[in-house]
């Protein structure tokens, strides 16, 4: 039997290995149940998690489905150190798609130097103004972050979906859910020739680090961090608890926003019913993976990436559900939170009580 | 309910008990002997291992080494159940008391087994009667003063006819009047054969009811001693390893004709706490180089005054606050330091400072005001890094450095760091909410120097403190703080401590005696 201690302080140690030891029992688990399908675990694993980094192409879908992770991953982590609990990537990023694609819709013949920052800020914007709903009814009406924002996840899906079969809906489109595709204008420069890695891959980064910089450095990501800590500690020091609120909701909803303009704008470039295969739910684990650090969001971003890459590759090569990819996701989830306890407590066998 | 061997020499003996946590060893081969009928007190500073050697007696921690030998048979404690079951009692610090419940109900709580809560109440008013404890079993807890609620937590114990009772810092919620009256009910134990371990930085209450000492330092037991022989000035010296300086400050009355730096006028406001006290048109002012003292049981409206003073919670009116004769009322707590006030909240970790933040980050939590702090919304580190380092040195701050975690450092240290940084930002009216609260002697006496200092250097300053002791000690005036309102604040030389424990109890429903 083991028994947990507290140690006293947070140990630095396990703060860093707590995720990298949550991820070797993942791919354990994850082995385990591919096992339990019939497959032999270790090629399945092989084809779960090298196969798709080693053949042709699979460093750049790597990077074009880390992207929006990424940058939703940084935007969360920045929001959830300041004990805001934003969980709705998903609907602001796709708000952020629909702002975006609606200009690109809205300006079929515009010069791409007008068309394509102005999707941008529409894409942050939307992402922000669903964000701004759910900020509003916990400072205003303290209503819980956690329910406003998951719901309304369903309102900007159901949303799209309204538009892409209704008034977006593409004339020409022989009645499938989409609207036109975007003019050229309106869609993101690709970096590498045929490889499909858009501008969105390299902006993600260099987000992170910019938020890296908000949050380690300046006036802003010291009160946010304040905030989370300790929030009368915050009242004392003179920091508005709504004033924080509002800026964590809004830069987390804009990062979601601009995922989901990218994402439209490069990848898909046009909207249609399924633009996200829950990225923004993966980018709560990419958030605590990366250990509530914008630059650890990046490596965290990468690892949920493969695990969508995997997914698919266990679909076409082993026959195996695509949801595989929500298993890994969800066991990783899980480890890592139970392997967070090493944080805080050291483990200890337990001796035979005397009687 | 075992109580063999009454006749043996020792209710409670412990040899060599050791108790080690992460970095630190708490308790350093510790030997203890209690005889049956002795009030027998256990000294030491904060962090000297007194909290882990009683919580090791009544099983809330085990220890690592040693024996405990119970009516002269070796136990092994396991848990606080077992404890009670073989006679041991403990009443702690912070009451564990359910406020929505009657007395009765949380009586029953404590109970071991469903059996005791037959004829509960019957019991509960016949000890309370016979140990001088008056108590209603049918009241609220809410509805009590906070030394009514001890007296339940001592009857909680009493029902289980302990043969060994624990109370750890009893008087620090009571009012003179009342501690008396503990002291009466402790000495009747004492004589009927319970013997009482009564932990207490309080030397000269020590020196009144105790009749055998054990002086813990670091972990270790440094003294054993007959209190009633020693002068409370060679009990604390024993305590802390060092001489004490008498306290020395030249006493002043407030100056005519100078226009005082922090006036409250009318100030009154509902408390946002479901079971806290309203402040009800407190009104008091402040001069410079003055130090006034606001006496008062916990509970009566000192947080919420802390409150509405550092712009935490804003009061109706401007002017019902004002700082060198500028209203602040309205103002938050940014605007209220930009007008030169300085604030010290009394919980330290979690009001006053992030435990889990670096001293220098601590720092700047509330120095960010000051001058070449922040550039362009940047921190500036170095800057709050420097800062932090010089509040170490002046405040003699024992730590690894200014990137030590606050919660790292002990209760004394880290109160010196906290009021350090506030003094030294140069504040013209500083307050202080419990300024010794969990602080040993000697960071008490530094405390209290930089305090002093503050004042001659012309800054108006305003503790708030259950410390009666200490006021009469250090400051010019006195008030009393109770149900809300404060007394018309008088010079210590008027005052007496009978006087204002009078007061102290006044707004208290606690007369029944």
């Amino acid at each position: 039997m083991i028994r947990f201690e507290p140690r006293g302080e947070a140990s630095a140690f396990w703060t860093y290995a707590s995720p990298l030891l949550a991820i070797v029992l993942t791919i354990l688990g994850t082995g385990l149940i591919f096992r339990l399908m019939g497959q032999p675990p270790l090629i399945a694993v092989y084809t779960f998690l090298v196969a798709p980094l080693v053949q042709a192409g699979g460093l750049a879908a790597l990077a074009i489905k880390a992207a929006p992770l990424i940058l939703m991953g940084a935007g969360l982590a920045l929001c959830y150190r300041a004990s805001v609990w934003n969980i709705g990537a998903e609907g602001q990023f796709t708000f952020g798609a629909i702002f975006a694609g609606g200009v690109a819709l809205a300006l079929p013949d515009a010069p791409g130097a007008l068309v394509y920052p102005a999707m941008l800020l529409a894409g942050m914007a939307g992402g922000a103004l669903l964000a701004a709903l759910a900020a509003w009814l916990r400072t205003a009406l303290n209503v819980s972050e956690i329910l406003s924002t998951l719901m309304l996840n369903y309102i900007a899906q159901l949303m799209l979906i309204y538009l892409v079969t209704g008034p977006w809906k593409d004339p020409h489109g022989f009645g499938f859910p989409q609207t036109a595709m975007f003019q050229d204008g309106a869609v993101s420069l690709e970096l590498v020739a045929g490889t499909g890695v858009h501008l969105g891959c390299a902006v993600a980064p260099l987000a992170a680090i910019a938020l890296w910089v908000v949050a380690a450095k300046s006036m802003l990501g010291f009160q946010l961090r304040v905030a989370g800590e300790a929030p009368r500690a915050a009242r004392f020091a003179g920091f508005s608890e709504p004033r924080l609120i509002w800026a964590a909701m809004l830069i987390s909803g804009a990062m979601a926003g601009l995922a989901g303009m990218f994402e439209v704008a490069g990848p898909i470039q046009q909207l249609t019913t399924e633009i996200s295969p829950g990225y923004g739910y993966a980018a709560v684990i990419v958030a605590f993976l990366g250990r509530l650090h914008p630059i650890g969001a990046i490596f965290a971003g990468l690892l949920l990436s493969l695990s969508y890459l995997g997914g698919q590759a266990a679909q076409i090569d082993l026959g195996l559900p695509n949801a595989v990819t929500g298993i890994f996701q969800g066991i990783l989830l899980f480890l890592l939170l139970a392997c967070d306890i090493l944080i805080l407590y050291s483990p200890r066998l337990r001796r035979a009580a005397p009687a | 309910m075992a109580s063999p061997a009454a006749g043996a020499p020792s209710a409670l003996a412990l040899s060599g008990i050791v108790k080690r946590f992460p970095g630190c060893l708490a308790n350093d081969h510790v030997d203890l002997v209690v005889a049956p009928n002795a009030i027998h007190a256990l000294l030491g500073e904060n962090g000297a291992g007194k909290s882990t050697l009683v919580k090791i007696i009544y099983g809330v921690m085990r220890p690592d080494e040693g024996a405990m030998l119970w009516q002269g048979e070796k136990v092994a404690v396991h848990s606080p159940a077992q404890a009670r079951r073989l006679g041991i009692g403990m009443v702690f610090q912070h009451f564990s008391l359910f406020e929505s419940l009657s007395v009765a109900e949380n009586v029953a709580l404590g109970m071991n087994d469903a059996k005791d809560r037959s004829g509960l109440r019957e019991r509960i008013v016949e000890v309370s009667r016979a140990y001088g404890l008056p108590l209603e079993p049918d009241k609220s807890v809410h509805d009590l003063s906070v030394g009514e609620r001890q007296r339940i937590e001592v009857v909680r114990c009493l029902l289980q006819n302990p043969k060994l009772l624990i109370m750890d810092e009893p008087t620090s919620v009571l009012t003179p009047q009342e501690a008396q009256r503990l002291f009466e009910t402790l000495r009747r134990l004492a004589a009927e054969g319970c013997a009482i371990l009564y932990i207490s930085h309080k030397l000269e209450e020590i020196r009144a009811l105790c009749d055998a000492a054990t002086i813990m330092r670091q972990g270790r037991v440094v003294a054993h001693c007959d209190p009633r022989r020693k002068s409370a000035k060679q009990l604390a010296e024993l305590m802390i390893n060092s001489e004490l300086a008498a306290p020395s400050r030249e006493r002043k009355s407030p100056p005519a004709g100078v226009a005082p730096r922090l006036v409250v006028d009318g100030l009154s406001l509902r408390s946002p706490h479901a079971f806290g006290t309203d402040l009800r048109s407190v009104g008091f002012s402040v001069a410079a180089g003055e130090m006034l003292g606001i006496a008062g049981i916990a509970g009566n409206g000192q947080s919420e005054l802390m409150d509405a003073l550092s712009g935490e919670v804003l009061a109706d009116e401007p002017g019902a606050v004002r700082f060198d004769g500028v209203a602040a009322g309205r103002l938050g707590p940014d605007g209220r330091r930009a007008l030169g006030a300085a604030f010290v909240p009394e919980e330290r970790n979690g009001h006053g400072a992030v435990g889990a933040m670096s001293l220098a980050e601590n720092a700047f939590l509330s120095a960010h005001g000051q001058a070449g702090m922040t550039w362009a919304g940047l921190v500036n580190a170095a800057k709050a890094q420097a800062f932090a380092r010089g509040v170490i040195a002046r405040f003699d701050v024992r730590t690894t450095g200014p990137g030590a975690q606050a919660r790292a450092l002990s209760g004394g240290n880290l109160q010196k760091f906290l009021v350090g940084r506030e003094v030294m930002q140069a504040p013209g009216v500083l307050v202080v909410n419990q300024p010794t609260w969990g602080v040993d002697a000697g960071a008490a006496a530094a405390i209290y120097q930089a305090l002093g200092e503050l004042a001659r250097a012309g800054a108006a300053i305003l503790v708030i403190s259950q410390d009666l002791d200490e006021i009469f000690a250090y400051c010019d005036r006195v008030a009393v703080i109770a149900g809300g309102r404060l007394s018309e604040p008088v010079a210590i030389e008027e005052a007496s401590v009978e006087r204002i424990g009078l007061i102290m109890g006044g707004g208290a429903k606690d007369e029944a005696a």
